[in-house]
């Protein structure tokens, strides 16, 4: 239709700026929510150039130099920042290259989620009756399972490994997005702007992707952020169980897997994989909190 | 009230057939054959793999398979362990309580400290107190809880030597388990060093498994609490000159509770969660570790009920906290 006149316009549009920046001015309140904003987008940069960071590789091994302790500690060196661990790998270059893996092991769960759940979502609440039942009793069934159990399994059935942790994440968080879009979709759906685009003469496909769902968006981002944190926390978690990356692979939970049977002796191969964790999620999650009194006009204080 | 019971139990019935399904189908899915795969790494003999075949009734047709394997669960027969060669049901008697133990009293911590925190909280909205409590709340959220105990294990028993680093009580107090329980059991043969080892024992994998469940406790509490304190039946009760402790503690506390006892609820899933990490940690005989250890010993007959146990205690629970929630919020049972 008239589509391509409207879409210059829309890019010098008044109200898509102001859009941003009372989402900002919102979403800056929250000082938690900033502070967890730049440390998420230091993770970022840290993970993009820790071949440029990083003092060493993170697989290569000094063979005078295991479990070394951290550079302010006695028998410590700054050689070695953070120190080595068991088999005398620098610990800092191992942290700084996980970062790459507990960020991609979001982006990607959440995505895969997230187009999961959004089209079962759509299909539920858009079509209703049996498409709809059948749909949500999966669902529900997927959540009646503890999730890490149910990840557990999965892989086991997978086999172990990063990406089919990921894939098995992806399925047991999924169920959270079907039901919010569900909802949101069965919401929108009796609208008068629903209904004119119906009249109009919009397809189902139409309606349901380029009508109801940008309505649906909000929810859905917040709920992304959480998952993208519950990712990152149940990937550390397989992996520690030993069936997610495997090792030497230098992903968080991972080497805290290998550290184990250290802690008593070297304190610092446990701490800081796991301190790296704690903070990563810590962030996301409070661009989490931020993202839901920003999007949120239920909640909003004026 | 009978009439809403019914009405829920029906609503489980999918679920359960589902939850049955994907037991049936965890062992099918296995990659290779599912004989070999349950056999483990010794193989068998082809004798004996015929003689497995026949006895699994995987020469059946599927839907014959699944309607053997119903009729098995439903009297009960959950197979035997692999490794152990013990009933499944049996292993699963004797750890349960153990899991149960420990996360009662998880959540015991968890409401004990995150109920009044989050009321405290949200009377003194925006305080020092409040700010605090909701940032130490939500690390807590983010807590990765394996880490948490592994760093609670390097300083409470490896720095301060105070708590023991593994297991449910030390080696040398052995009484036979009448509850399973081993606080009650070592209170009814009044054994009271071993009731203080079981103590110590208890301390750590209590806190590392209560810890999220107290975080989202809190902030429940505190964001239930704050929507009731500006309601209208509180303002009227200030108004009636009401003493504060009183119109805190009854008036707003009672409705607050409701949707808090629902979060408890749905806090049952992320403990068995939980359990499996904190288990694995501090090496405690419950389900998750079991768990965790069939997996890697491919013990996968354990594996397809424990999975199909575990479910089944998550639905119950489920259910009780629906019933509950009935009987204490009214409104619920009319619609």
């Amino acid at each position: 239709m008239s589509q391509t006149e409207i879409a210059p316009m829309a890019a010098g549009n008044p109200d898509r700026l102001t859009g941003f920046k009372t989402f900002w001015h919102y979403f800056s309140v929250n000082r938690g929510a900033v502070i967890g904003l730049f440390v998420f987008i230091l993770l970022v940069l840290a993970a993009l150039s820790a071949p440029l960071l990083a003092p060493y590789a993170p697989d290569v091994q000094d063979k005078t130099a295991f479990l070394r302790p951290p550079a302010w500690q006695d028998g410590g060196s700054t050689q070695y920042l953070l120190g080595t661990d068991p088999v005398g790998r620098d610990i800092l270059s191992r942290l700084l290259y996980g970062a790459r893996f507990s960020l991609l092991i979001g982006a990607v769960v959440v995505t895969l989620a997230l187009t999961g759940g959004i089209t079962l979502g759509l299909l539920a609440g858009y079509f209703r009756g049996w498409v709809d039942v059948a749909i949500m009793r999966v669902m529900d069934l997927i959540l009646a399972f503890p999730s890490l159990l149910l990840a557990l399994v999965l892989v086991t059935i997978l086999g172990p490994g990063l990406f089919n942790a990921m894939l098995a994440i992806a399925l047991v968080l999924q169920p959270h997005f079907a039901r919010l879009v569900r909802a949101a979709v069965m919401a929108e759906k009796g609208r008068e702007y629903v209904v004119a685009a119906k009249v109009a003469g919009a397809g189902h496909l139409r309606l349901m992707l380029a009508t109801i769902l940008p309505n649906c968006l909000a929810p859905l981002i917040v709920q992304g952020t959480l998952s993208f944190s519950n990712a990152i926390l149940e990937a550390a978690a397989l992996g520690f169980l030993g069936l997610g990356a495997q090792p030497p692979t230098p992903e968080w939970g991972t080497m805290l897997a290998t550290a184990r049977e250290f802690i008593l002796r070297a304190w610092w191969v446990v701490t800081f994989p796991g301190l790296a964790i704690l903070i990563t999620v810590l962030a996301i999650n409070l661009i989490g909190d931020g993202l839901r009194d920003a999007l949120d006009p239920k909640l909003r204080r004026s | 009230m009978l009439r809403y019971l019914l009405n829920k139990i029906a609503l489980l019935i999918p679920t359960l057939v589902g939850i049955t399904i994907c037991a049936f189908a965890f062992v099918r899915l296995l990659p290779g054959d599912p004989i070999l795969a349950m056999a483990g790494e010794h193989g068998v003999a082809p004798a004996r793999y015929e003689e497995l075949k026949q006895q699994f009734g995987f020469d059946l047709p599927i839907w014959e398979q699944y309607a053997r394997y119903v009729g098995e669960v439903a009297t009960g027969d959950f197979g035997v362990s692999i490794s152990s060669k013990r009933p499944v049901i049996e292993e699963f008697k004797t750890l349960f309580p153990a899991t149960l133990e420990l996360s009662f009293f998880a959540m015991i911590f968890a409401m004990v400290l995150g109920i009044p925190a989050g009321i405290f909280a949200a009377v003194k909205r925006g305080s020092w107190f409040d700010q605090s409590l909701m940032g130490t709340a939500l690390v807590g959220y983010s807590m990765p809880i394996f880490w948490w105990g592994l760093l609670l294990i390097i300083f409470f028993s490896g720095y301060l030597g105070w708590t023991p680093v593994n297991g449910r009580i030390d080696l040398q107090y052995f009484f036979k388990p009448i509850t399973g329980f081993m606080t009650i059991d070592t209170l009814i043969y009044g054994k009271w060093a071993a009731f203080r080892s079981v103590l110590r024992h208890l301390v750590l994998p209590t806190i590392v498994l209560g810890t999220i469940p107290l975080a989202v406790i809190a902030r429940q509490t505190r964001s239930a609490m704050l929507e009731v304190l500006s309601e209208d039946y509180v303002r009227t009760a200030r108004a009636k000159g009401l003493s504060s402790a009183r119109v805190i503690g009854v008036h707003a506390l009672r409705n607050a509770l409701i949707p808090v006892v629902t979060t408890i609820g749905l806090q049952v899933s992320t403990l068995l969660a939980g359990a499996i990490l904190t288990e694995t940690i501090f090496s405690w005989p419950g389900i998750g570790r079991w768990m965790v250890e069939s997996i890697s010993k491919r013990d996968y007959v354990v594996v397809q009920s424990g999975l199909l146990l575990i479910a089944l205690i998550v639905m119950a629970v489920n259910l009780i906290v629906d019933v509950l929630y009935a009987v204490i919020n009214p409104r619920i049972r009319a619609a």
